[in-house]
């Protein structure tokens, strides 16, 4: 029978279907842990005297809470702490592995998770964390769960689910210069809404989609999430095969012929159909900024903030007012115009290598504006490494930018990068709720290179608006 | 868990749309360790600054109903949420519409997450904010909330319904089929991602 990606993927996991309306028993191939959502899920098994079952398809770091300067010296924040040393006692007594802070392969789970090769096409991925859909990019179904759920997979490697319903995002045509994944993300959480991809798989296909790398891709699967959906997908072809290969955990030999002859069944087939379908035109969009507090309140960079006015539906009008008071911003000002204190460039969304280099690639040659910050954070040590070995990191000093150590970082302000009262940021992370990165903090969400054009002038901008360097 | 099949408590009307977790609960009440006392998290933000926040009037402060927008609960996968709404004495959540992690976690913590029709929130609203204090009467069994003279018809599947009613934990049912998983852990093919032994970069 004719499937799409998820439907056939979720087929090839499937340990027992469910009888009369109970959920199918779903196998799942690797779990990712962080200090945040795991404690209480090891207290569970241990309170009912239950063992993992497949340590050595489980692997943690820590990511959330870590400092990103001086991490040789004892984490100052005591409950930070605390939570980072549950993690690695838990670790030690299940035997589960564990990269942590100072290690090089420390980082978000879910840049660390690729970059080991063990995220795969074709395979189940969870973690304690929405974004895990990031994975999806590689052709996996990977999908966010609560720590009920982690501990359940810590136990029994399966999770009870029902089918989720697919909804094809097709985005045709060519991305403009200086347009990015990042911006295709948000333009279609724009499009859709934060809810309207709620009990949805979304595969992302198109020639756009296509010719976008490994880097690019997982930023617009990690993102599914704030369109509410449960995943995002993207069929492996080349660029995924070739970005596998040769990675630590990759399969070798005859197990990687095997694995890549499956890998290149996993496409929608021709005539499979798909619950729900969404069309985007490449060739239309612009930089994408956020102006409100919920990442489906954004626009492109050249307009204006829009009045609550603007919005027909009483739930959106009355979203967009509260909004705009807490951003404190008033309608009609050009996007452009909005003056920033803070640049974030991290996160699960845009933490990885290419990132850098393409925050890197803007700045270079420009000085910093001089109200503002700018923090790089890596998304793990090793990209920091890269980063350095290809002379990165002295753009980002020379530049005036502070360069840090991998984690969350100023993501979700667990650890103490946290915007003040009422400051703003442009950031390349996925959420700009309120008090997200910090009490009081305001955020609007951008792509590496609009934050990098953003440090030079000020305000927000796109690198069209830079001089050309001479 | 505890089997629940009605409840009755005061109803707490939350106008507002697309309440994300990180409202429901900020990001520092995540750091601690334990499963419970996450009852001064709940709306933190709201709570410390909004005197008019609906929880912050006596007449609601004492609240197990809470009936919420349209999309409660998106963003962050943080089963705090949850635990957080149980703490300070919520036994149901009523809304047009869920965020699928946070009802799933709703499901395995015995949170009765029930689905309104949009006119029927609204509906319920009016008569909890023209009478605070006012108590709803949530069914399980049949799916109906009581307000009033008021009922109201609410959706929770079948399968989360009858473990909710029977109290019953998922790891302990999941067991039941272990050995359909061990049959199946036979059939995975060799090239599947192991963790162990560990490999790094350095190692290759
Ligand atoms: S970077 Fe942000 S979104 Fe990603 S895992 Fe960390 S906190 Fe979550």
């Amino acid at each position: 029978m004719a499937g799409t990606l998820a439907e056939k993927v979720w087929a090839d996991h499937v340990v027992r279907r469910g009888e009369n309306g109970e959920p199918d028993l779903l196998y799942i191939d690797l779990q990712l842990l962080h200090e945040v959502t795991s404690p209480q899920a090891f207290d569970g098994l241990r309170q009912e005297g239950r063992l993992p079952r497949r340590i050595d398809q489980t692997i943690a770091t820590e990511d959330h809470n870590t400092p990103t300067i001086d991490i040789d010296k004892p984490i100052a924040d005591i409950t930070s702490r605390t939570q980072i040393d549950t993690l690695r006692r838990n670790a030690e007594e299940f035997g589960v592995r564990i990269h942590s802070l100072g290690d090089k392969d420390q980082g978000i789970v879910h840049v660390v998770g690729p970059q080991l090769g063990l995220t795969m096409p074709g395979i189940t991925v969870v973690c304690g964390d929405s974004h895990t859909s990031t994975h999806g990019a590689f052709g996996a179904l990977a999908f966010g769960i609560g720590t009920s759920e982690v501990e359940h997979v810590l136990a029994t490697q399966t999770l009870p689910l029902t089918p989720f319903k697919t909804m094809a995002i097709t985005v045709t045509g060519t991305l403009k210069p200086g347009v990015t994944a990042k911006d295709v993300i948000l333009a279609v959480i724009a499009k859709i809404g934060t809810g309207g991809g709620a009990g949805f798989v979304l595969e992302y296909r198109g020639e756009a989609i296509r010719s976008l790398s490994m880097e690019g891709r997982m930023t617009i699967c990690n993102m599914s999430i704030e369109a509410g959906a449960r995943a995002g997908m993207i069929a492996p072809d080349e660029t995924t095969f070739e970005y596998v290969k040769g990675r630590p955990h990759a399969p070798q030999g005859q197990d990687w012929e095997d694995a890549v002859e499956y890998w290149k069944t996993l496409r929608t087939d021709d005539d499979a159909t798909f619950d729900s379908e969404v069309f985007i035109d490449a060739d239309e969009l612009e930089p994408f900024v956020t102006w409100g507090t919920n990442p489906g309140q954004g626009l492109p960079l050249s307009a204006s903030v829009p009045a609550p006015e603007d919005f027909t539906d009483d739930s959106a009008r009355n979203a967009a007012e509260r909004a705009l008071e807490y951003m404190d911003l008033v309608p009609g000002t050009p996007l452009k115009d909005i003056k920033v204190d803070t640049i974030f460039m991290g996160s699960c969304t845009n933490g990885r290598i290419e990132d850098l280099r393409a925050f890197a690639s803007v700045l270079e040659g420009h000085t910093k504006h001089p109200d503002v910050r700018v923090l790089v954070v890596p998304g793990s040590a090793r990209v920091r490494l890269q980063a350095e070995q290809e002379g990165l990191d002295s753009i980002f000093l020379g530049f005036g930018a502070e360069w840090r150590q991998a984690g969350c970082s100023m993501c979700l302000g667990m650890n103490p990068d946290q915007l003040a009262p009422g400051e703003r940021a442009a950031s390349t992370s996925n959420r700009n709720f309120e008090g997200r990165q910090g009490k009081g903090g305001r955020t609007h969400l951008v792509s590496p290179v609009v934050a990098a054009a953003t440090a030079v002038r000020g305000t927000l901008s796109s690198p069209s608006d830079l001089q050309p360097v001479a | 868990m505890e089997a629940f099949t009605t409840h009755t408590g005061i109803g707490v009307p939350l106008r507002r749309s697309n309440v994300d977790t990180d409202q429901i609960i900020p990001a520092v009440y995540l750091k601690r360790v334990t499963k419970t006392g996450f009852d001064d998290g709940l709306f933190n933000a709201w709570r410390t600054n909004d005197p008019e926040f609906v929880l912050n009037q006596p007449a609601y402060a004492k609240g197990s109903v809470l009936v919420a927008g349209h999309d409660f609960g998106t963003g962050s996968s943080r089963e705090h949420a949850v635990w957080a709404l149980r703490d300070y004495g919520f036994k149901a959540v009523l809304s047009s519409r869920f965020a699928e992690i946070f009802r799933g976690n709703a499901g395995k913590q015995g949170l009765v997450a029930g689905i309104l029709s949009q006119d029927d929130l609204e509906q319920l609203w009016k008569i909890l904010e023209e009478n605070p204090g006012t108590e709803v009467t949530v069914d399980l069994e049949n799916r109906q909330a009581h307000a009033g003279d008021a009922t109201f018809r609410f959706e929770v599947d079948d399968y989360t319904r009858w473990r909710l009613m029977e109290g019953l934990d998922d790891i302990g049912l999941t067991m039941r089929h272990e050995q359909a998983i061990t049959d199946f852990e036979a059939t995975r093919p060799s090239w599947m991602p192991k963790t162990l032994p560990a490999r790094t970069a350095d190692s290759l």
